[in-house]
């Protein structure tokens, strides 16, 4: 049985724990905020950017630019893994990399090689011995702008035109709801085939969509925005990955304090009994002691 | 008096400007163009420069792109840019700085590498670009 005092002091080391999980969740729900906004203030752009590039890519045609041409023959492929660089965060990471062995498994005979975002996942790709091209540390939850996309952007595409790199993927986690987020695995290099505008119902309620003037030409124009669109996509997953951290910390640090405060109920349960049972056993020897005397 | 258009600049971090005006002038890549009300369905790539444009009120406007394309529609204007600033909202200082830095970047790298050259050519540019904005702005 534990002593009174040892009960004592692992309450006020639980109560302490339970101050730095609550202080972590309320930061976090304050960035997760921040991150929402920001993704909420990207969203015209993309928006916009989608349906200009579609309405391009239907009205291109045949001219194909070497961002979209699969390698008949794939053998190095190149993944943009995108975790946090602080753990504390649930499964998140976790997720994340299983996301990435999964992609890998059975794949043999390929050369990986890997961009990281964040700490987390670089420590992964060091401890799997695999090669790192580039690692970005301090960009996922926290502040960053466009130009970090587009700077890794251009390297991925420069790699992927040079021939280093045959395809290149994408793993980042999405942020569906607060209680959500799900890893998801996208390809970036070659573009998969365009989403080409004007087949939903909802672009039949805008006809002004069917033909612009093109300066430079619609091909010209398409090849300038293709690696855009890369730089968009990068820029978005960043986004979602930085707002799902947040989220999931929050999550893990709702739980953890919620644990904390389980652990306090119990562990107070037992400081009580035992404190009961030490006054019980010193009234007995009292009331025993008295009784011996009177006899 | 003609007709408004609606004209939008929006970039990966927020709208700069989104408001009724008469007309906008922008800087494409194979030349300036100036958009009007129903104006014929438009796509053009934009270089580094100024999107001016007349707001509701008569009053000349400058916001600063850089690059990035522009969509015209007729009720419509959209430009879409890697960054852009209203001629306000130029930290004059920071260009001044930027400008100094790429020249004196400039001055070394000649000789050495391509890229770097380029980057700070670039550089350059951009806040050059950003004091001409600033230079018309109204004291």
């Amino acid at each position: 049985m534990a002593t009174l005092k040892d009960v004592k002091m692992k309450i006020g080391a639980v109560k302490k724990t339970k101050q730095i999980t609550k202080a972590m969740n309320m930061v976090a729900a304050s960035r997760l905020r921040g991150a929402q906004t920001t993704m909420e203030s990207f969203r015209p752009y993309a928006t916009k950017f989608a349906e200009v590039l579609g309405s391009l890519a239907e009205r291109s045609g045949e001219e194909v630019s070497p961002l979209l041409v699969e390698r008949d023959e794939v053998k190095k492929i190149h993944v943009v893994l995108c975790t946090s660089d602080r753990g504390l965060c649930g499964g998140f990471n976790t997720n994340l990399i299983t996301k990435a062995e999964a992609f890998l498994k059975g794949k043999t005979g390929l050369e990986f090689s890997f961009t990281n975002f964040g700490k987390k996942g670089r420590a992964w790709c060091r401890k799997k011995g695999k090669t790192i091209a580039d690692d970005y540390i301090g960009v996922v939850g926290g502040r960053f702008e466009f130009n970090t996309a587009l700077k890794a952007g251009r390297k991925l595409i420069s790699g992927f035109l040079d021939g280093n790199y045959d395809e290149v993927w994408i793993i980042y986690s999405e942020f569906v709801s607060v209680a959500r987020q799900t890893p998801v695995l996208a390809k970036l290099l070659p573009i998969p085939p365009l989403e080409k505008a004007g087949k939903d119902a909802e672009d039949k309620s805008r006809p002004y969509m069917a033909e612009h003037i093109c300066e430079p030409s619609s091909a010209e124009l398409l090849n300038d925005m293709l690696p855009r669109n890369v730089y968009v996509q990068i820029y978005r997953s960043l986004l979602e990955t930085s707002t799902s951290e947040h989220a999931a910390r929050m999550a893990a640090m709702d739980n953890a304090t919620k644990a904390c405060n389980d652990m306090i109920g119990s562990l107070t349960l037992a400081y009580n009994k035992a404190r009961q049972a030490a006054i019980t056993a010193e009234l007995m020897d009292i009331v025993g002691g008295a009784e011996a005397l009177k006899g | 008096m003609a007709g408004m258009i609606r004209l939008e600049i929006v970039t990966p971090t927020r709208s700069v400007v989104n408001e009724d005006v008469q007309i906008v002038v922008a800087p494409g890549t194979l030349g300036e163009f100036g958009v009007l009300a129903g104006h014929t369905p438009f796509l053009t790539t934009l270089k580094l420069g100024t999107v001016r444009y007349t707001d509701a009120k008569g009053t000349e406007r400058a916001v600063f792109v850089n690059g990035g394309f522009a969509e015209a529609l007729p009720d419509k204007v959209t430009v879409l840019a890697e960054s852009a600033e209203r001629r306000r909202d130029i930290d004059l200082e920071r260009a001044k700085s930027a400008l100094e830095r790429a020249q004196r970047r400039l001055a070394m790298e000649k000789k050495k590498e391509e890229v770097d050259y380029t980057r700070a050519r670039a550089a350059l540019e951009r806040a050059m670009h950003r004091l001409k904005v600033a230079s018309t702005r109204r004291q």
